[in-house]
């Protein structure tokens, strides 16, 4: 009976997959719906029941592929407290647009052999309708009207290692900012809330 | 002399609280000197003397009593003088000594300096405790997190910006435009039933020839088997080319662009040339395996694939014909396509994979694709080149594909992509509208019309009871023949010009030469 419980659960690394891969998607989903690459660059995937545009460049596929492998790792440590996308105009260094993902941790904090019985199903459609309102975000949000770069920021606690090709980053505030909380998901063990922040011009 | 007394009592008087007896006099106390002495000039010249010493000495104050009328009229001669007297002035000397007034100076009072450290005095460093933790409760309020006790890290190998010149395509959302262009001219009327049909008694179903091919003299090469048949579209006068025995078959036909010249590719392997203005064959030319299922011209340049997989350029021109072998496909080749402008040679496959040839001068192709493209799941046999845009290629899948792509052949990527939900045989661009029509098997199968390049379908003809194998279109542009595995030929007169709009574009085309030629 235990046993048949289990096979559904969701252990602590399983979650942190969950909420990388809600990432991976993510990202991908607003560098394509905010134009910041060609969309050329982009092939359609499916996912969640959803139609999402992947970059199918090799080096936004490794940076990311980097960044969320090294984040999984934290997650599962639970020292992240947020995750921000940061868009920066490339000619002045401004910060157009802020993509915050905060984390936080709702099951037993202390124990790593925690397992959710959330199933996957429900997790699923909680990520699939935040991945619709991030594409129905072109509505609201202005257009970065400039060639655009993006970084991915971790906010993490104190205490921790830094690991090689990694660095200190400045935070990444916005002039005169205006925000936007989209649905959130949970794992019962992450929980993922997302959040839009960009510059107001009037 | 008693003025001088009491001038001396006023000095004494004003002097009393100030602590400067020697020294230079200041400059407002030089001018009335000047004046005393101009003055006195007028009276004696030795007296002058004595008294611009006393001055001098004393650094007497001003007395306005000295003033008179003469000031002004006598100015200049005797300041040589008085500059010899005194020393050089100093910076000292500036602000008056014995007034009581603090009359402050603004050029040297520093007023940006001051704002800047009154705003900017609240350093992170330099704050007090009792703030530092006013800050720091704040932030965990709004945050939920210690300022101090988080890190914002990220990874150094950065992903590149998008290409230089890049513009970003979500403008068009943001632009206020009005309906799209393409949306307008829909309500054209096509006929949905076929103009012609002719019987195609015993022609050959398989996806992998070519057998239909229209040329620019209005005659249409058909090959049923082993035989090609011409049938002049203009007078509807048919006649038989040729015929090949045994159990040999013609697997590809394709006109020269301009004139009478009909290339035909067998099962033999052969590819032979035809006058068909003579009924006469002009030449064989060896080099294949196998059957020649696919055959392009460019210029004098005739492109066969085998199936093989291999390319053969023939240089219709030489008694040495093969001029280049190139070995793309690891299967038989069923489309092979030269573009519009001779640039590019594309080649589709039963191997699922669509080359791009880059062309050399010698009107061939190099021996390494440029774009291997492997989107397709399924035979590539259906390529068309857009006529108005020339890198822009179409290219359809088989049966487990499915979907037409259009590809930019300057960069390799694929532009748009349709799932058509039925196998796509061939692809047609029409030259009067910005359309493409496509063939299709299982299950209508159907002739769609599509937008370019939006992909909104205009219209589906149907009519054919098996699979549409072959397009070709008139050389006029107007008609389109569709030749089916239920042995017909249709023609349908989809593309037929709108006669108001030609006399417009006629009219207008007036207009603009009329123009150059004024400015001429």
């Amino acid at each position: 009976m235990a046993a048949l419980k289990n096979k559904s659960a969701i252990t602590v690394k399983g979650s942190a997959e969950i909420i990388c891969e809600y990432l991976n998607f993510g990202t991908n989903s607003i560098l394509f719906q905010r134009g910041i690459y060609p969309p050329e660059d982009f092939k359609n995937v499916e996912n969640y029941g959803l139609q999402i545009y992947m970059s199918q460049n090799n080096k936004i596929k490794e940076f990311l592929s980097s960044t969320f492998c090294q984040l999984k790792d934290w997650l599962m440590k639970q020292v992240v407290n947020k995750v921000a996308l940061i868009i920066t105009n490339v000619k002045t260094r401004e910060v157009m647009e802020r993509w915050d993902f905060n984390v936080q941790y709702v099951g037993d904090v202390n124990n790593p052999d925690e397992k959710s019985d959330k199933p996957l199903k429900l997790i699923q459609n909680e990520i699939r309708e935040v991945l619709k309102q991030i594409a129905a975000s072109v509505a609201y949000l202005p257009l970065l009207d400039c060639l655009c770069s993006f970084d991915v920021q971790i906010y993490t606690k104190n205490d921790i290692d830094l690991p090689a090709e990694w660095a200190d980053a400045q935070p990444a505030d916005i002039k005169n900012a205006q925000c936007v909380k989209l649905r959130s998901f949970s794992t019962n063990i992450h929980k993922m809330e997302t959040a839009v922040t960009y510059k107001n011009d009037d | 002399m008693s003025q001088f007394n009491y001038i001396n009592e006023m000095n004494s008087l004003l002097t009393l609280d100030g602590p400067l007896t020697k020294g230079p006099t200041p400059r407002w106390q030089k001018k009335c000197m000047e004046n005393s002495s101009s003055v006195n000039s007028t009276l004696n010249s030795s007296k002058q003397k004595s008294i611009t010493s006393i001055n001098a000495s004393n650094s007497k104050t001003p007395n306005k009593c000295i003033d008179n009328d003469l000031v002004r009229t006598k100015k200049t001669p005797k300041t040589p003088k008085n500059k010899s007297t005194t020393p050089t002035p100093n910076k000292g000397a500036k602000t008056p000594n014995g007034a009581d007034r603090f009359i402050p100076l603004r050029s040297a009072a520093h007023f940006e300096l001051g704002n800047f450290k009154i705003l900017h005095s609240n350093d992170t460093e330099n704050l007090s405790p009792t703030s530092k933790e006013v800050q720091r409760t704040m932030y965990e309020n709004l945050h939920g997190t210690d300022i101090s006790s988080q890190r914002i890290l990220s990874y150094q190998h950065k992903a590149p910006s998008a290409p230089e010149g890049f513009q970003n395509p979500r403008r068009v959302i943001y632009t206020q435009t009005k309906t799209p262009a393409s949306a307008k001219s829909n309500s054209r009327y096509i006929p949905q039933a076929p103009d012609r049909i002719l019987d195609a008694p015993d022609i050959i179903d398989d996806y992998y020839l070519n057998l239909v091919d229209w040329n620019a003299s209005n005659i249409l090469a058909v090959a049923l088997g082993a035989n090609i048949y011409l049938w002049n579209a203009g007078t509807g006068k048919i006649d038989q080319l040729m015929e090949l025995s045994g159990s040999d078959y013609v697997c590809s036909v394709s006109w020269i662009q301009e004139g009478d010249y009909l290339a035909v590719g067998t099962s033999m392997g052969t590819v032979e040339l035809w006058d068909c203005s003579q009924i006469k064959r002009l030449r064989i030319m060896d080099g294949h395996s196998a059957r020649v299922g696919s055959l392009s011209w460019n210029s004098y340049i005739l492109s066969s694939g085998c199936r093989s997989g291999q390319i053969i350029h023939h240089d219709v021109r030489q008694r040495n014909h093969n001029v280049l072998n190139v070995n793309g496909h690891s299967q038989e080749i069923c489309g092979l396509k030269w573009s519009t402008d001779g640039k590019y040679l594309a080649s589709g496959g039963n191997d699922n994979v669509l080359n791009i040839w880059p062309a050399t001068s010698g009107n061939h192709t190099q021996t390494q694709p440029i774009y291997t493209l492997t989107s397709h799941q399924a035979a590539v046999k259906a390529l068309a080149w857009c006529p108005w845009q020339p890198n822009i290629l179409a290219s359809g899948g088989g049966t487990a594909d499915r979907h037409i792509r259009f590809w930019n052949c300057q960069t390799g990527t694929c532009v748009n992509a349709v799932d058509t939900k039925s196998q796509v045989c061939a692809l047609l661009w029409s030259t009067t509208y910005k359309e493409i029509a496509s063939g299709h098997g299982f299950a209508n199968n159907q002739l769609i019309i599509w937008k370019y390049p939006s992909m909104v379908k205009v219209t589906e003809l149907t009519g054919h009871t098996a699979r549409v194998l072959h397009l070709a279109v008139s050389p006029d542009g107007s008609t389109i023949l569709s030749a089916g595995a239920d042995e017909t030929l249709r023609l349908w007169k989809c593309f037929v010009k709108n006669p108001i709009k030609n006399k417009e574009t006629s009219q207008l085309k007036g207009k603009t030469s009329l123009l150059k030629q004024s400015i001429r």
